[in-house]
Order: structure tokens, then sequence, then C-alpha cells
């Protein structure tokens, strides 16, 4: 190999470069990217059972119907509470250390989104809406139940992070982390919602 | 800090470390450095590979000598014959090749390839390892349990897979579905440290085309699975629940759809080929810059070629449902893409005839593995082409072709791609330098009988073969005596094959034990983990010795230099070319 001389530019003794973002965020992105492909298969298989259904009526003409409009408040519950944690995060990005009511609060309604769901889940069992009672059911409950456990591990981060914060041990980062994890169980609520419940 | 982290010569104590963690035996067990929790993947798929390896001896001789007491098995059952052959595809994908290529390369090179001390996230990289050993430790649970292992085979096909009425093993196949299911969140885990790794641990002046191939492979690899495997989770927890709970995700006659499942599971599956094919390709060209002692040709076109080969396998997967009754309109979209995804591939290979074109070639036995690597995937990926068109394939599949084609695709990448990587790094990972000799010896007894295994089997698919089949004397038209010739060739030629692997573990007993002790960079090669100690430290560099980059890692032969190699950590004099 004695062919035309390869030029490789001189290069200064380099210096260790800016990350992009923080090792925590960039691994709670990449947890959130699985979780998304994880609903959307579940809604692809929704929609499927959905197209499949027979005589096209869905939902099924002989099970409960779910409660579109009680819902839209535990929604609203849940998108006030990422608000409030959007505002809190950005507050403490910018060195303000008095965030813990902020905090308290979207965890509080995050609490109150998971609790008002399961009354409604307790009223649908008793109108004969379960697991096995058809299709819809199951997927309704595997769909809607999945998130439901997403949305209890980010509040249980939540209070984790808030008890932190209450000693002063919360480093910026890891309130990143916790946050983006609830803006992911928020955000993907309105098209389950939509998809499921309309 | 020059503690050896992973020292076989176990029992010594290491008292100037007391703040590293637990100390003993207990360190193996309870690290978090990455190299421990490589040699722990890689001795857990080397295990799981000989399960999987008993498993095809069983149904082999089976299939070879039909009703025969199998020695140290038994008479196999049609039950026992179907838990034999899921079990042996399962284990060896999910168990073996994602194990060792991914998981033990993917954990021991990046961090050292590099330049940086550990992961970014050490204790999820040991949460992972815990993960994937109780995953073991379910699969194998769930092939002694009343009613036997799963036996619907490794794609899990509903209403099979669904009811244990048809598939009669109601505990083994849901166990088998759980196994899968936490396996798959240990390579998440995995996963999410090998990407923010590379993104975020590089050593000062990496850029992005200064990190070795390998590493961009293995980073793409886990960026496809944690992508794909996501609708197959979901997947795996409505078949769960179908099989436990009653649910008819997949049961038509409540209004489910069997397809659907073939969806979810193949929109994985596909990608997975390619999350496995990938550390391997990447291994395999490694090892051919540095024994060809030439730059790899095309470097940044190798880098885009996997990225778009990456964005492409997400659009093939229908590709294994031509004869479910898929949308004839859909099959031809999916044969073109499949078509489609053999360039990339091929412009790989090209690119690895290319870098050996004209190079100084050495034939030691990490490089007879790579060559063989691109010999034997080629066969492979051709007899693809069959199958990924839809005309052809309905005459082929389900026949012993496919089984051929994917073995000719998966045998390279997770033995031959296992042993060209473990062969080429066992002097990093032990200190100590393999026998050549003996190396050579178990490659030749290796690759010639699988190829006597494998090309019987493409003539009996052509010949009309089925698969999954326990017994062909009973289909009088598959029971002509040339057929079973060519199954005895097959069975004897795995026989032949087995008993080669014993070289293998003798050599690594035998080099342990007696090797001579291996220098920092006995090939001679560029990247950084050569720079260190071998086998590396904890830590992987002193901290004052971390490596710092001042070049790609394929500078080999440079022209006006005295060595005909420059590690990628050693400055350039001032207006040297």
């Amino acid at each position: 190999m004695t062919a035309g001389a390869r030029i490789i530019p001189f290069r200064p003794r380099p210096r260790r470069p800016e990350k992009m973002m923080s090792n925590g965020v960039l691994g709670m992105l990449l947890a959130v990217f699985v979780e998304v492909m994880l609903f959307a298969g579940f809604i692809s298989g929704f929609l499927i059972v959905k197209a499949r259904a027979v005589g096209s009526v869905w939902p099924p003409p002989d099970q409960p119907r779910l409660p579109f409009e009680r819902t839209a408040v535990n929604t609203s519950f849940l998108i006030v509470s990422g608000i409030v944690l959007l505002i809190a995060h950005r507050a403490y990005q910018r060195g303000n250390k008095s965030v813990g009511p902020a905090l308290l609060v979207a965890t509080v309604l995050g609490a109150a989104f998971v609790a008002m769901q399961g009354v409604e889940w307790v009223a649908l069992l008793r109108e004969g809406l379960t697991l096995t009672s058809s299709l819809y059911g199951s997927l309704f409950y595997t769909i809607i139940g999945a998130h439901a456990v997403h949305a209890v591990i980010a509040i249980g981060l939540l209070g984790w992070a808030w008890l932190r914060l209450q000693s002063g041990r919360l480093p910026r980062e890891h309130l990143s982390v916790v946050a983006l994890f609830w803006y992911f169980v928020v955000l993907i609520w309105p098209f389950l919602y939509f998809q499921v419940y309309l | 800090m020059v503690e050896p982290a992973v020292d076989l010569t176990h029992g010594q104590h290491h008292d100037d470390h007391a703040d590293h963690g637990p100390q003993g035996w207990l360190k193996y067990l309870w690290s978090t450095d990455h190299k421990v929790i490589a040699m722990q993947y890689m001795f857990t798929g080397m295990f799981m590979a000989l399960v999987g390896g008993f498993m095809a001896y069983v149904f082999r001789m089976q299939l070879a000598f039909p009703g025969i007491d199998v020695p140290g098995f038994g008479m196999v059952s049609p039950g026992e014959y179907n838990a034999l052959v899921t079990n042996h595809g399962t284990i060896m994908i999910f168990w073996v090749a994602m194990p060792v290529l991914l998981a033990a390369f993917g954990n021991y090179l990046i961090p050292l390839m590099v330049g940086a001390d550990d992961m970014v996230f050490p204790k999820v990289n040991r949460l992972s390892f815990q993960v994937f050993f109780v995953s073991t430790i379910v699969i194998l649970a769930s092939l002694v349990v009343e009613g036997g292992g799963f036996a619907g085979a490794w794609t899990a096909y509903p209403p099979l897979s669904a009811d244990s009425t048809y598939n009669l093993t109601p505990l083994g196949s849901t166990l088998w579905v759980i196994g899968v299911g936490l396996e798959f969140v240990a390579f998440l885990l995995g996963g999410i440290n090998f990407i923010t790794t590379l993104m975020n641990s590089r050593a000062p002046g990496m850029r992005a085309f200064d990190v070795p191939i390998v590493v961009w492979m293995i980073v793409v690899a886990s960026i496809l699975f944690m992508l794909s495997v996501g609708p197959l989770l979901a997947g795996a927890i409505m078949l769960i629940f179908d099989q436990t709970i009653g649910t008819g995700f997949f049961n038509p006659a409540m209004g489910g759809d069997p397809i659907l499942w073939q969806h979810l599971f193949w929109f994985f599956g596909h990608p997975e080929v390619y999350v496995v094919l990938l550390p391997a390709m990447g291994v395999v060209i490694e090892i051919i810059t540095t024994f060809a002692r030439k730059k790899v040709f095309a470097y940044r076109t190798v880098i885009f070629t996997v990225v778009a080969t990456g964005v492409l396998s997400f659009f093939v997967w229908a590709h294994h449902q031509f004869i479910a009754g898929i949308d004839p309109r859909m099959a031809n979209i999916f044969t073109i893409t499949t078509l489609l995804i053999s360039v990339p591939i091929a412009e790989l290979c090209f690119v690895y005839i290319a870098t050996l074109y004209g190079g100084s070639i050495t034939l030691n036995t990490p490089m007879l593995w790579a060559l063989a690597f691109v010999a034997t995937f080629l066969i492979g990926g051709v007899t693809g082409i069959f199958l990924g068109a839809a005309g052809a394939d309905i005459y082929f599949h389900d026949t012993y072709f496919v089984l051929a084609h994917f073995h000719y695709t998966f045998f390279p990448i997770a033995i031959i791609g296992a042993f060209a990587a473990i062969t080429y790094w066992f002097p990093k990972m032990f200190g100590k330098m393999m026998d050549d000799r003996l190396g050579k010896i178990h490659f030749w007894g290796t690759i010639i009988p699988f190829n006597m295994i494998f090309i019987p089997l493409f003539v009996l698919g052509m010949g009309g073969q089925h698969r999954r089949i326990y017994n062909y004397s009973h289909f009088p038209e598959l029971a002509l005596d040339w057929f079973q010739d060519m199954r005895v060739l097959a069975t004897g030629s795995l026989l032949v094959m087995l008993a080669f692997q014993s070289v293998f573990f003798y050599n690594w007993y035998k080099t342990i034990r007696h090797g001579p002790k291996a220098p920092k960079n006995p090939w001679k090669a560029n990247s950084l983990e050569w720079t260190t100690e071998s086998p590396p430290p904890h830590g992987n560099w002193r901290p004052d010795e971390m490596p710092v980059v001042y070049r790609g890692p394929y500078e080999y032969s440079t022209p006006d230099r005295e060595d005909d190699y420059w590690p990628q950590n050693e400055p350039s004099p001032r207006g040297s070319a």
C-alpha cells in the first residue's frame, strides 16, 4: 500500500466535549421511546379489533358504555398536573428552590386522577364490563390498566422527588428525569382517551 | 488500580480496594464493572448454547433414526420433540445470540473502545444481568414443569400458543412468555446503557466518525431493539391474558385476530435479525482490518449503510406472513422492501471484500472465523432472496429450505461471529494468548460439518420436506430413501460439529492454565481497548492515563510511518501526514 498518501489533519490535544443532554435525561428519553412503542402496539391491536367488529358496530351493543364525560374531568386533572409540574420543573432548572408546594400539587392531582379512574373501574365492573366479558372489556382494561400502572409508578417517583426536595437533596437532573416520565404519562393519555373512550 | 477486574485465578483478596463494593467471590456476583457483567452474560450465554446444542442433538437423532432411544435423553415423544424444537429456537436466539454478541461484547467493548471507565449507569447494568439471569431460570424451569416445555414453535403463533387445550402445556407456555418478556426487559436496560454511554462518555477528541464500527453497530442494534420490542411486549401481555385469564385477543371466535399476533411478533422479529446481525458484522470488520493491515474501505458509507438497514428493517416484517392470508397487494409491497434490504447488506459484504483487497492478510484463528462469517452469511443472504419473493415463498414456506436459510444466517451470526469475537478479544479479556493451532482445528472442525448439516437440508427443503414434523416415515412421499440418507448425513455432521466444540473448551482451559501472557496490544491494533493492560484493571485505565483520541481507529499502513499501525491515542507530530 504505497498509493497516494492519506492526509490526516493534525489535531491538537482535545478537551472533553460538552454533553448534548445529561445521562439521566437521555436514558429516560430512551425508556420513554420504548413505552411509546408499547402503547403503539396496544393501540394497533385495538384498531384492528375495532375494524373487525361484527357489523362494524363499535362499541359492542351489549356492553356498557364508557363514561366519556366523567373521564373528561379526570383528564383535566391529569393535564393540570402536567402543567403545574412543567412550571415547577422550569423554575427548579432556573435555580428556584421553593417548588415544593407545586411539586406536591402535581403529585396529588396525579393521584386524584388514578383514584377517580379506580372509582370508575369499580362502577364499570358492577355494570358488567370485565376483562373477559368481551374483547371490548379486555382491550379497555389492558390498555387503560397499562397506563394506570405507569401513572402509579410515576406518582411514586414524584413523591420520592418531593421527599428529596424537602431534605434539599434533589439534583436538577433527577427532577428532570422524573418529570420526563410524568410528561410521558400525561401526554399519552389524551391519545388513549380519544381512541378507547370515544 | 491495577487489579485485574476479571481474574480467573479466584481466591485472592484485594485489600487496597475497600471502596469498590463487595470483595472476594461476591465481587463477581455483585459487581457493577462492565467487564464482569460482560463475562456473566458470556458464560450464561455459553451455558445456554450447550443446552440449545443438546436439544438440537436430541431432535436431529430422532429425525435421522425415528423412534431410537437417544443416548442421554431416551425416547422422544411427539410432544417432547415439539418442545425441543421450540426451545432450541428460543434459547439459541434469545439466550445465546443476544447475550453473547449484543450484551457480552456490547458491555465489554463499548466502554473500552470509547475510552470510558465504565458504563454511565453501572447499577442499571447490574440490574440488567440480574433480570436476564432470572429470565434464564424461568425458561429453564419451563422445560421441567408439569406438561413439559412450550411446544408451539419459537414464533408462538396463536391459537396454538394461546389455548392450552391445543398446546397441552398450560404452565410451560405461560412461563415461556414470561421468560422471553423478562429477557427483553434485561436487554432494554442494557440498551439504554449502550446508547447513553456512546453518546455521553466518549474520550476527549473522539468524534462521531472516530468511533470503531463495532460500537456503532452494537448501538444501532440496540436502537433497533428498543424501537421494535414495545409492540411485542404489548403482544406478550395480551398473550399471557389469553392463556391465563381467558381473554380473546387472538381468538377469532371472540372477535380477536390471530394474525394480529403475527404482526406484533414479526414487527419485532425482523428487526431482531438485524439486532443480532449488526454486532456480528461489526466484530468481523474489526478483525478484517486488523489482520489485513488496511484501513476500512469507506468507513462513513458503512455507517450510513447500517443506519439505512436499520430503517428498512422496520418495513419488511410481513414477508414472514406471505401465506398467512394477508392481502396480496400488501405482499407485493413487502416483497419490494425485502429485496431492497438485501442491497445495504450486500454493500457491507462488498466493503469487507474491498477492505481485504490488497491487504497483507494474516490467516490466524480470528481472521478465519471472520472470513468464514462473510462466506457463510453470503449463502444465507442469497437464499433469502428466494424467500423474500412472495411467489417463490409460497412453495418454500415452512420447508427445510427456510430452516437451512435462517441457519445460514443465524449460525454465522451467533456462533461464527461469537467465536471470532472471543478468539480476537480473548487476550484482552483474560490476559492469555490462545493456542492458534488448536483454534484452527476447532475452526475447521466446526465450519465443515456446519455446511454438511445445512446443505442437505437445503436440498431436502427444495424437495418439499416440511418443517416441524416429528417422524417422516409417517409420510410416504417424504420417506424416500435418499431423503432419509440426507437426514442421516445432517445428523452425523451435527455430531461431528458438537464433538469438535470440546477442542475449543480444551483450548480455553489450556490457555488459562498454561497459555503465554498477552501483551497490551498483541494484534497491533489501533482502537483504545488495546492501550490498557490485558486484562484491563477496574476503571479500565489508571485515572491519570485516561485516553485521548487523535484519529480514527483504522489508520493501518500509513505511508511514511515506521509502524504499520497508529493507535488512536498517539498524538500526531505537528505537520506530519
